[in-house]
């Protein structure tokens, strides 16, 4: 068994053939690590996560889950894979129509033959370990948005994942919520040997938790490290990323025409 | 001038291909569906909950229109009959009304604007809320867990909407025919099972019902499934949902009709 769960050798990827969204990607998730992918709005990281999860398929290079070269797997074995992952997306996702309780259940029904008793037990000990054994009776429309995320932590671990995908954990809550989701992807990783991928832009909370950062840029990685050799950095996109300054290698303006023309000072 | 002549033909021939395009990909869609149903025998309880969404909750708008329409045949039946003495025949003109076109094609239309378009703002809302995609990242397919047993759910329904509408007609008819007017109870009742015949008026009938369901539950589900994952999509969605299937009701109707009838 290798030590990567997930490897990405020179990954290209485009929508359409005239833009490449990911130029030549090159990330490594070890068993039992936290690793954060970084960037602005609009950087590749969500394409990224789609590849992983095989949702898209790459354009080039090597994408490897568990061993498994993505781009090559037909649709039932990509099923196969993908009850090895957990993705929890950035409002949870969570099924409106059906309770708290029902939504962890979800998979276990939909792929285990278990009896209707261990179900129950299990989807116990999940919300329990998410903090809402309490809740499993309300319904999505009833939690707030702290709560409903943590429920779908509770859905994409019923089945024991090796990897959980997390899409902006922490967009979006209040600094209780904010500190709770951040222990809780460490704590979950440590306990159940999982392995974790979070894209994130919350710095200061994420760097607190991560063990490897990589951040993207323009669909390539401008830089990489563990969080204390990004805490240091001196490149200036990532001291502009991480102390959240306005204007740098990413300028505040977007391209426009010179300013005094657009005003029609030119002709005073 | 030439230069806007090729571009409005451009433009129709975008539209044209554009549409022809559309419904083949919603003709792959409903052999998906099909491909994906073994569900609904694996897990019937899905299709039940269904049957209750679609069918169960639609009784009311179904049961009270179909009660309205009797009687409003009955009313305007009694008068054009009564010109030529022969109001006797109003069960007759009643029965076979609702039985061969009105029950069929009514409960159909009441049907795509009451259980169509809450499906499409289902399934649409889901896809905007990512709960298919979630499905989806859980090796879980959303055309056999989603669409498949609302597809059966719906069609099962259909012709037992169509029944009862049906039947809450001619018991408007009875309403408004005999006891308000006075028609022979017994004319009225015997005449009727003369000459209403149970495969050329019954099953045609129930037959339309039946490709109705068909066309207003796929058209439901594929606008949902299709539907742009914004407020503003899922809400054009709905109304597309809604309009194009009354137009496909009454197209498939006169279709229908002309097969089945030609004869008479």
């Amino acid at each position: 068994m290798s030590d990567n769960l997930v490897e990405i050798r020179d990954l290209y990827f485009a929508y359409s053939a005239d833009r490449m969204v990911l130029q030549g990607i090159n990330l490594t998730a070890r068993r039992g690590q936290v690793v954060a992918i970084m960037g602005n709005s609009g950087c590749g990281k969500t394409t990224l996560f789609r590849l992983i999860g095989g949702a898209l398929r790459p354009t080039r290079g090597i994408l490897k889950v568990d061993g498994v070269s993505m781009g090559e797997l037909d649709q039932a074995g990509l099923y196969r894979l993908r009850r090895r992952m957990g993705i929890l997306f950035q409002f949870g996702a969570l099924f409106t129509d059906m309770t708290v309780f029902d939504n962890v259940a979800f998979q276990l029904r939909e792929h285990t033959d278990l009896p209707e008793e261990v179900i129950r037990d299990l989807v116990l000990m999940k919300l329990n370990a998410v903090g809402l054994r309490g809740a499993q009776d309300l319904l999505p429309s009833e939690l707030s948005g702290g709560m409903a995320r943590r429920v779908a932590l509770a859905r994409a671990i019923a089945l024991d994942p090796a990897l959980i995908m997390y899409d902006e954990p922490f967009a979006g809550l209040d600094p209780i919520s904010l500190g709770v989701a951040g222990n809780l992807i460490r704590r979950l990783t440590d306990t159940l040997g999982l392995t974790s991928l979070v894209v994130t832009h919350d710095v200061q909370e994420s760097l607190k938790i991560v063990d490897y950062v990589y951040f993207v840029s323009e669909g390539v990685i401008v830089a990489e490290g563990t969080p204390a050799e990004i805490k240091a950095s001196e490149l200036p996109y990532v001291h502009q990323f991480v102390h959240g300054e306005e204007d740098g290698p990413v300028p505040f303006h977007y391209p426009a025409a010179d300013y005094s023309r657009d005003l029609e000072l030119a002709h005073a | 001038m030439l230069d806007g002549i090729t571009r409005s033909l451009r433009a129709i021939g975008h539209r044209v291909i554009f549409s022809i395009w559309r419904m083949g990909v919603a003709t792959r869609f409903f052999w998906l569906t099909l491909l994906q149903s073994g569900i609904v025998l694996r897990r019937p309880m899905l299709v039940i909950k269904e049957i209750f969404s679609a069918g169960v909750l639609s009784l009311i708008i179904i049961l009270v229109s179909g009660l309205f329409v009797g009687m409003v045949l009955g009313l305007q039946g009694y008068d054009t009959l009564q010109t030529y003495g022969s109001e006797e025949a109003l069960g007759i003109l009643v029965a076979l009304s609702l039985v061969r076109e009105l029950g069929p094609v009514v409960a159909a239309l009441l049907f795509a604007s009451r259980a169509g378009s809450a499906i499409t703002a289902e399934i649409g809302l889901m896809k905007a809320t990512e709960q298919i995609a979630a499905m989806e990242m859980m090796a879980v397919d959303p055309v056999a867990r989603v669409v498949a047993p609302r597809f059966w759910g719906a069609v099962i329904s259909m012709p037992l909407l169509a029944a009862l509408f049906s039947a809450m007609g001619i018991f408007g008819g009875y309403l408004v025919g005999v006891v308000l007017i006075g028609v022979d109870e017994g004319a009225f009742w015997s005449q009727m099972q003369a000459a209403v015949d149970f495969r050329d008026d019954i099953l045609n009938g129930v037959i339309k019902s039946v490709v109705f369901g068909v066309a207003v539950t796929i058209i439901a589900l594929f606008e949902g499934y299709d539907a742009p994952p914004t407020a503003e999509g899922v809400s054009r969605a709905t109304t597309r949902t809604v309009v194009t299937s009354s137009l496909a009701i009454l197209a498939l109707d006169f279709i229908l009709t002309a097969f089945m009838f030609h004869g008479v």
